[in-house]
C-alpha cells in the first residue's frame, strides 16, 4: 500500500483517469465542440427560427451533446479508467445535479404560485411584485 | 486614535464585544479560562508540548487522527451538552411570570448553539473519527489514500469548532436557530456578528468534512487489501463508503446555501432578502437540501457500527449481508428526494407535498429491512451482553420508536399539527440520541481496546449506559406529549401553568443524562488507571470477524506488517478458522508518509482569516487568506514526503508487539 | 506467488509475504474526480440559483437589455482555444517534451488571461452601468454563478503558473504529470461549466 498524492518515483504515469491522449482526438474534440458552440450562437443572435421554444430546445439540446463531446475527448471518460469508478461517480453526480436543480424549480415554482400571488396593480411598486413572474 | 484608523485596524471588534457585563458568561469564562490555564501549565511542566506536536498534532497517521477527531467530539459534546442542560432549567423555571434565568438575547444564541456544535461538532467528528480509525484497519490498508489531507482535514474542522468557541467571549453567536434560516439570518434582522460567525465556523469545518469524504472513498475504492471484493467488505466499511458519498454530494449545497448568505450579508446582493427579487423561501429549499442527506451522513456510520457489534456479539454472520448493502445503496439515493417534507407548511401544493411525504414513507423501508436483519441475526445466536451489545440493543428499542414518529411526520396533514412543536424535537433527538450517539458509544467501547490494548471498564460501562438510556427516555417523553398538545420549540416563557411539570420531568432526565456523561469521563478514568488489569493481549478481546482484530492492539502505525489476503466476508474469522497464521519473519520494507505541519498551519491561518471576515477586519482576513495560498504553494514544491519503515524496524517493531497467533 | 504460511493443507494463502511494487500517487486522479464531483454540486445550486432568480429584475434591467452576446462569444472562443492548448500540452507532457509542454502550458495562460480579462471588462460594464449585484435578485444570481466560474479560472491560472515553474524545476517527473493531469481534468472540467453558462445564462436568457 504506499501512499497517495506525493512521491517521486520513476518516469510514468500514475494508473490514472488520463489514458493516453492522442493529437487527434483532441483536434476532434475542438472542431466538434466549435461546431457546437457556433450554432446555438448563431441561432440565437441571427434569431434563424421564429418560434424561441424551438431555439431553446434545440441550444439546450446542442449544450448536452457538446457536454458528452468534452467528456470524452478533453477529460478522457470512458467505461475503463480507475475500474468504472469516474464514470460512476460521474452518472451518480449527474442524477443529484438534476435532481436537485429540478427539485428546486419545481419546488419553488409552486410555491411562488401559492405562496406570493401577483400583487394588484395598486401596490404595483411593491418590491416583490416581481415574484410572480417566475 | 481616530475611529477610521481605529475601524481599519479592529473591523467592528471593540471592548464592548467583550460580554463583560453578562455575569454568567463571566463566570463560564472564569472556569474555561482557569481550567484551560491549568491544562496548558501542566502540559508545560510535563515537556509535553514536544511530543504533543511531533506525535499528535502533526500526524498522518489515520489512528492518531481518528483519536483527535474523538477527542474533539467529546470535548464540544460537554459544551453543547451545558447548552441543552441550561435551555432544559430555563424552560423548567420559566412559569407564572418568571423570566426564568436567561434573557431572550442569551436564550436564542444557546439554543442556537446547542444544535449547530451537536450536529457539527459533535456528531460530526465521532463519525468522522470512527470512519478514519477503522475504515483502513478493516480493508487491510497501511493508511488513507491522502494522509497529509487526512490531517489538514481534522485540523479544519478544530478550527471551526474554535470558532464557533470564540463566539462564546468575543462578541456572540447567531440567534437565529441551528440553520440560520433567512430572512432572520439576513443582515436586516440579525446585523451583528452572531450569523458571520455561524458562517465562516461552518465553512471553515466544511472543507474538512468534505476533503475528508473525497479522502475516505478514495481509500475504500483504491486501498482495499487483495482479494476484497467490493461484495466481501466489511458492513461498517460499506456504509463508510455510502456515508462518505453523501458527503461529497451533500455539503457543496451547504457551501453554495452559505455563500449566498455570506454574499448577501457582505456584498448586499439580494438572494434572501424580502426586497428587490430576493426570496428567502429558496434559502430554506437550498439548506434543506443539503440538510436531509445530512440527517443519514450522521446515521448510516451508527448502522455500520451495529452491523459489526451484532454480528460480533451473537458469533454470528450477519443475516441478509447483501440486503443490508442494497438498503444502504437505496437509502443513499432517496436521500436526495425527501428534503421538502422539512417545510411541508412553508406553503407548496398538493401535488409537491405528496411526492415528499410518499418519497419519506418509503426511505423508511430499507431502514426497517437493516432492523429487521440485526433482529435476525441476533435470533439463535450466542449473545454476548457486553457493553457494546447493550448499546446496541438500547438502540433497536429507542431508534425504532424515533423512526415511527418519524413516518408520522412523513404525513403533510400531521405535519400541519406537528411542525415546529416539541414533537419534532423529541422525535430527531429520539433518532440521533437513540441512533447516532448510541453507536458511537457501541463503537467507543467496541473499538477502545483495538485503540488502546486495553478494554474499557465495565461498572462505569454499565452506569453511562443505563443513565443514558432512563435519561434520554425521561427527558424527551414530555416533550413528545408537550408537542401533542401544542407547544412549539424554542420558546423562553410559558403562561400555562399546567405544563410546567412536563418541563420539570424533562429537566430531571436531563440531570440523568448528565450522569450518564459523567460515568463516561469517569469509565475512560477508572480504565486508564486499570489498565494493566483491562490489558488485552491477544489484539482481538472480542472474539472479532473483520480485519482490523488481525494486527496487535494498539496497531503499529504501518497497521499490518504483511498485507493480508482476503477469501470471504469477515476475513479475520475466515482466516481464523483456517489457521492462517502471520508470518513471524521475512518482513519487507514498508513505505509510509512523513508527519508535517502543514495541516495545523493552514487550518490555523483559516481560523484567523475566519475570525476576521467575521470582524470585518479585512488586513487580518486577506492576509491570512493569501497566507493559506501562498503556504500552501509552498508546501507543493516539498516532493520528499515519503519515507521507508526498513525490514529490520518492522521486525523489531513486531517482536515488541507480540507475535500473532494466528489461530 | 509463494506462500510460506500454510499450516495446514486447506489453508490458502492469507498474508503477501513478498513485495510488489504499488505505483505511487495511484489514489490522486480518482481523488482529484471526486473532489471535482463536488464542485459540480456547488455549481448544481448555482445553476439553480439562476433558474429561481433569473427573471427576477424587481424592474431593473433584465438579460436581454444587457446582455452582449458578441462578447460572449469571444470569450467562449478564448476557452475553447485554452482547452486544445491545454491538450497539446498534455501531449508535448506525454512525449516527456519539457519545452514543448511548457510552451503550451504558457499559451494556455494567456487565453485564460484574456478570458479573464474579457469577464472582467463586462462585470466593470454592467456594474458602471447600474447593475450591479446589489440591483436585483436576478444580477446577484449572475454575478454569483459567473463569477464563481471566473475565479474557478483564476485560481487555475495561479496553479497553472505554480505547475509551470515546478515542471522548469523539477522536469516531467511523475509527481508533475500527475499534477499536470489533475490540472487538465481541472481546466476542461470549467469547460463543461462554461457550456451551460453561455447556454443557460447567456443564450437563453438574452431570449426572455
Amino acid at each position: 500500500m504506499s501512499h497517495d498524492a506525493h512521491a517521486a518515483h520513476d518516469g510514468h504515469h500514475g494508473e490514472g483517469g488520463a489514458a493516453h491522449a492522442t493529437r487527434k482526438g483532441y483536434v476532434t474534440g475542438f472542431l466538434l465542440s466549435v461546431v457546437l458552440t457556433a450554432i446555438p450562437f448563431g441561432l440565437v443572435m441571427g434569431g434563424v427560427i421564429d418560434d424561441m421554444r424551438i431555439t431553446a430546445g434545440i441550444v439546450m439540446a446542442l449544450a448536452i451533446v457538446q457536454i458528452v463531446v468534452h467528456m470524452i475527448y478533453f477529460l478522457h471518460m470512458d467505461t475503463k479508467s480507475e475500474g468504472g469508478w469516474t464514470l460512476m461517480a460521474l452518472i451518480f453526480t449527474a442524477v443529484i445535479v438534476v435532481i436537485t436543480i429540478a427539485g428546486s424549480l419545481w419546488v419553488m415554482v409552486n410555491m411562488n404560485r401559492y405562496m406570493m400571488p401577483p400583487m394588484p396593480p395598486a401596490s404595483a411598486a411593491a418590491p416583490m411584485s416581481d415574484m410572480s413572474g417566475m | 486614535m481616530s475611529d477610521a484608523v481605529y475601524q481599519m485596524i479592529f473591523g467592528r471588534l471593540t471592548l464592548d464585544a467583550l460580554p463583560l457585563h453578562e455575569p454568567i458568561v463571566v463566570a463560564t469564562f472564569g472556569v474555561v479560562a482557569l481550567g484551560g490555564l491549568a491544562l496548558l501549565g501542566l502540559i508545560t511542566k510535563y515537556k509535553l508540548w514536544g511530543y504533543l506536536w511531533s506525535e499528535w498534532f502533526t500526524t498522518v497517521d489515520h489512528k492518531k487522527i481518528g483519536i483527535m477527531y474523538m477527542i474533539l467530539g467529546t470535548v464540544m459534546l460537554l459544551r453543547g451538552f451545558a447548552d441543552a442542560i441550561m435551555m432544559r432549567l430555563q424552560q423548567a423555571m420559566a412559569f407564572n411570570g418568571s423570566e426564568g434565568y436567561l434573557d431572550a438575547h442569551h436564550y436564542d444564541q444557546i439554543f442556537t448553539a446547542h444544535g449547530v456544535i451537536m450536529i457539527f461538532f459533535v456528531a460530526m467528528p465521532f463519525v468522522t473519527g470512527l470512519m478514519n480509525y477503522v475504515v483502513p484497519l478493516q480493508i487491510g490498508a497501511r493508511d488513507v489514500s491522502f494522509p497529509f489531507l487526512n490531517n489538514f482535514s481534522f485540523w479544519m474542522t478544530a478550527a471551526g469548532a474554535g470558532l464557533v468557541m470564540a463566539s462564546l467571549f468575543v462578541g456572540e453567536f447567531a440567534k437565529t436557530g441551528w440553520l440560520a434560516m433567512a430572512p432572520l439570518s439576513g443582515l436586516d434582522y440579525s446585523p451583528d456578528v452572531g450569523v458571520d460567525y455561524y458562517i465562516w465556523a461552518l465553512q471553515i469545518a466544511g472543507v474538512g468534512t468534505l476533503l475528508s469524504g473525497v479522502n475516505l472513498i478514495a481509500t475504500i475504492v483504491k486501498m482495499r487489501a487483495p482479494g476484497m471484493s467490493l461484495m466481501k467488505m466489511p458492513v461498517f466499511t460499506w456504509s463508510a463508503l455510502v456515508t462518505n458519498v453523501l458527503i461529497v454530494a451533500a455539503f457543496p449545497v451547504l457551501t453554495a446555501v452559505l455563500a449566498f448568505l455570506s454574499l448577501d450579508r457582505y456584498v448586499g446582493t439580494n438572494f434572501f432578502t424580502n426586497t428587490l427579487g430576493g426570496n428567502p423561501m429558496m434559502y430554506v429549499n437550498m439548506i434543506w437540501i443539503w440538510g436531509h442527506p445530512e440527517v443519514y451522513i450522521l446515521i448510516l456510520p451508527a448502522f455500520g457500527v451495529f452491523s459489526e457489534v451484532v454480528s460480533t456479539f451473537s458469533g454470528k454472520r450477519l443475516f441478509g449481508y447483501t440486503s443490508m448493502i442494497y438498503a444502504l445503496i437505496v437509502i443513499c439515493i432517496l436521500a436526495y428526494l425527501v428534503w421538502l417534507h422539512h417545510f411541508f407548511t412553508m406553503g407548496s401544493g398538493a401535488s409537491v407535498n405528496s411526492f415528499f411525504g410518499i418519497t419519506t414513507m418509503i426511505i423508511s423501508i430499507p431502514t426497517g429491512a437493516k432492523i429487521f436483519n440485526w433482529l435476525f441475526t441476533m435470533y439463535k445466536g450466542r449473545i454476548r451482553y457486553e457493553l457494546p451489545m447493550m448499546w446496541a440493543i438500547a438502540f433497536m428499542l429507542t431508534f425504532t420508536v424515533g423512526g415511527m414518529t418519524g413516518v408520522l411526520l412523513a404525513v403533510p396533514p400531521a405535519d400541519f399539527v406537528l411542525h415546529n412543536s416539541l414533537f419534532l424535537v423529541a422525535h430527531f433527538h429520539n433518532v440521533i440520541i437513540g441512533g447516532v450517539l448510541f453507536g458511537m458509544f457501541a463503537g467507543i467501547n467496541y473499538w477502545w481496546p483495538k485503540a488502546f490494548g486495553f478494554k474499557l471498564d465495565r461498572k462505569w460501562g454499565l452506569v453511562s449506559f443505563w443513565a443514558w438510556v432512563v435519561g434520554f427516555w425521561t427527558a424527551f417523553t414530555p416533550l413528545y406529549v408537550l408537542g401533542l398538545m401544542g407547544v412549539t420549540r424554542r420558546l423562553r416563557t410559558f403562561d400555562d401553568p399546567s405544563l410546567q411539570i412536563w418541563f420539570v420531568i424533562a429537566g430531571i432526565g436531563a440531570a440523568i443524562v448528565a450522569v450518564g456523561i459523567a460515568a463516561f469521563l469517569i469509565q475512560i478514568a477508572v480504565s486508564i488507571l486499570n489498565r494493566d488489569k483491562l490489558r488485552d493481549e491477544t489484539g482481538d478481546p472480542w472474539g472479532g470477524r473483520t480485519l482490523e482484530w488481525a494486527t496487535t492492539s494498539p496497531p503499529p502505525h504501518y497497521n499490518f506488517a504483511f498485507t493480508p489476503v482476503v477469501h470471504d466476508l469477515d476475513a479475520w474469522h475466515d482466516m481464523k478458522s483456517r489457521g492462517g497464521k502471520v508470518p513471524a519473519e521475512g518482513y519487507m520494507d514498508i513505505h509510509m508518509p512523513r508527519y508535517t505541519g502543514a495541516g495545523v498551519i493552514l487550518a490555523g491561518l483559516s481560523l484567523v482569516s475566519g475570525f476576521g471576515l467575521v470582524w470585518h477586519i479585512w488586513w487580518m482576513a486577506g492576509g491570512a487568506l493569501l497566507g493559506v495560498v501562498g503556504y500552501a504553494i509552498w508546501h507543493s514544491f516539498d516532493y520528499d514526503r515519503d519515507y521507508y519503515v526498513t525490514a529490520d524496524e518492522v521486525a523489531e517493531t513486531e517482536r515488541a508487539g507480540r507475535v500473532m497467533a494466528g489461530a | 506467488m509463494a506462500n510460506h504460511t500454510a499450516t495446514t493443507a486447506d489453508a490458502p494463502h492469507f498474508w503477501e509475504t513478498e513485495p510488489h511494487h504499488h505505483e505511487a500517487g495511484s489514489s490522486t486522479m480518482l481523488g482529484f474526480w471526486l473532489y471535482l464531483m463536488s464542485d459540480c454540486l456547488i455549481f448544481a445550486m448555482l445553476f439553480a440559483g439562476w433558474g429561481v432568480y433569473g427573471q427576477s429584475a424587481a424592474g431593473g434591467p433584465t438579460a436581454p437589455e444587457l446582455f452582449d452576446l458578441k462578447l460572449v462569444a469571444l470569450n467562449t472562443a478564448m476557452l475553447l482555444f485554452s482547452s486544445i492548448t491545454y491538450g497539446f500540452a498534455m501531449i508535448a507532457a506525454q512525449e516527456d517534451n519539457k519545452r514543448a509542454t511548457l510552451g503550451w502550458l504558457a499559451v494556455t495562460g494567456l487565453f485564460g488571461a484574456a478570458f479573464l480579462g474579457i469577464e472582467m471588462y463586462e462585470f466593470a460594464h454592467l456594474i458602471h452601468e447600474g447593475a450591479g449585484p446589489q440591483r436585483s435578485a436576478f444580477l446577484s444570481s449572475f454575478f454569483a454563478l459567473v463569477g464563481t466560474h471566473g475565479l474557478h479560472v483564476f485560481f487555475g491560472m495561479i496553479w497553472l503558473t505554480v505547475l509551470m515553474v515546478q515542471v522548469a524545476k523539477k522536469g516531467l517527473i511523475a509527481a508533475n504529470t500527475r499534477r499536470l493531469a489533475c490540472l487538465s481534468l481541472f481546466w476542461h472540467f470549467l469547460d463543461v461549466v462554461w457550456i451551460g453558462v453561455f447556454t443557460f445564462v447567456y443564450l437563453l436568457g438574452s431570449m426572455q
